[in-house]
């Protein structure tokens, strides 16, 4: 199975992605923002950091770039996409997912690990975890408070697309979203970092079992 | 020409920074403020002849993320 993980100037979690990724079992090839093309592959990710310094808004500018309308065509021909902090920024702005992240509630830039529920397993990214199973998954970001309006969040809910919400209130999100899929549920936005948490070395690794759904479901596909 | 783009965040969006600012007016001793909405202000230095419309598509495109922000523009 392969994987690209797109690169912008400002990201700094793309090679921990590629990493977690490749442990997986993905061949995982890096891409840089000006490439107007991907290479064909099942799988792209959109890392975390601060793509173009999160000028105007955060996700804003990468959204723009050029690889990203490669993107767009791979996820409008049915390829699977996951976007994990910036990289969920840089979804919603594309408007490949709905609502946006916007300023942490506390204004306080929030850095720990949080415990997360699993709110749907009828998913490539969620279905090697139970349906109600708290994780435990790193989250590091300023602007992760999710907002959408009211027909969105009725929509999210009747179709089971809230992939996972926070135990607790961690940055103001609407129901304490974390993640949310697209309609064909083969893309996932989510603030916590999932490839921070695949080596117990590292604090945990809650994060393997969605990197490895992931793969069996892309194989079996 | 000029244009001066206003974008700010939509009425029933709630705005953590615009509170805050509220809160430490509050503290500063300026009594009576009751709300305070924060949004920025964009200026563009354009070729004559560009159109508001091309304006307008630039907010929609980039400028403003209309799922929780509105704009308005002034030519001059």
């Amino acid at each position: 199975m392969k994987a690209a993980v797109l690169q912008f100037p400002g990201s700094n979690c793309d090679r921990d992605m590629a990493v977690a990724l490749e442990k997986s079992g993905f061949d995982v090839t890096v891409v840089w923002h000006k490439d107007a093309s991907l290479p064909k592959v099942d799988l792209v990710a959109v890392p975390g950091g601060f793509s173009f310094g999160d000028y105007l808004r955060c996700g804003a500018i990468a959204a723009q770039s050029p690889v990203c309308q490669g993107l767009v065509d791979h996820v409008h021909a049915g390829g699977y996409a996951l976007g994990v902090c910036n990289g969920f920024q840089v979804l919603t702005e594309t408007r490949l997912l709905p609502g946006a992240l916007m300023r942490n509630a506390g204004l306080k830039f929030v850095c720990r690990t949080v415990g997360l529920t699993v709110e749907t397993t009828d998913s490539a990214f969620t279905s090697g975890y139970t349906k109600g199973q708290i994780v435990n998954i790193p989250v590091a970001h300023h602007d992760g408070n999710y907002y959408c309006d009211d027909e969105t969040l009725a929509a999210l809910r009747d179709q089971d697309r809230i992939a996972f919400t926070y135990t607790e209130n961690v940055n103001g999100a609407r129901e304490n979203i974390a993640g949310v899929l697209s309609e064909n549920r083969r893309v996932l936005g989510m603030m916590p970092h999932p490839e921070r948490a695949i080596d117990a070395n590292h604090g945990g690794t809650d994060g393997q079992a969605l990197f490895r759904s992931m793969l069996d479901q892309l194989v079996s596909a | 020409m000029k244009a001066r783009v206003h974008v700010m965040l939509k009425n029933g969006v709630l705005d953590p920074q615009g509170e805050a600012v509220r809160h430490a007016l509050g503290a500063l001793g300026f009594a009576g403020v009751e709300g305070v909405r924060q949004g920025k202000v964009i200026e563009l230095d354009l070729a004559d002849g560009t159109t508001e419309a091309t304006v307008k598509e630039m907010c929609e495109k980039l400028l403003a993320n209309t799922v929780i922000e509105s704009y308005t523009v002034e030519l001059s």
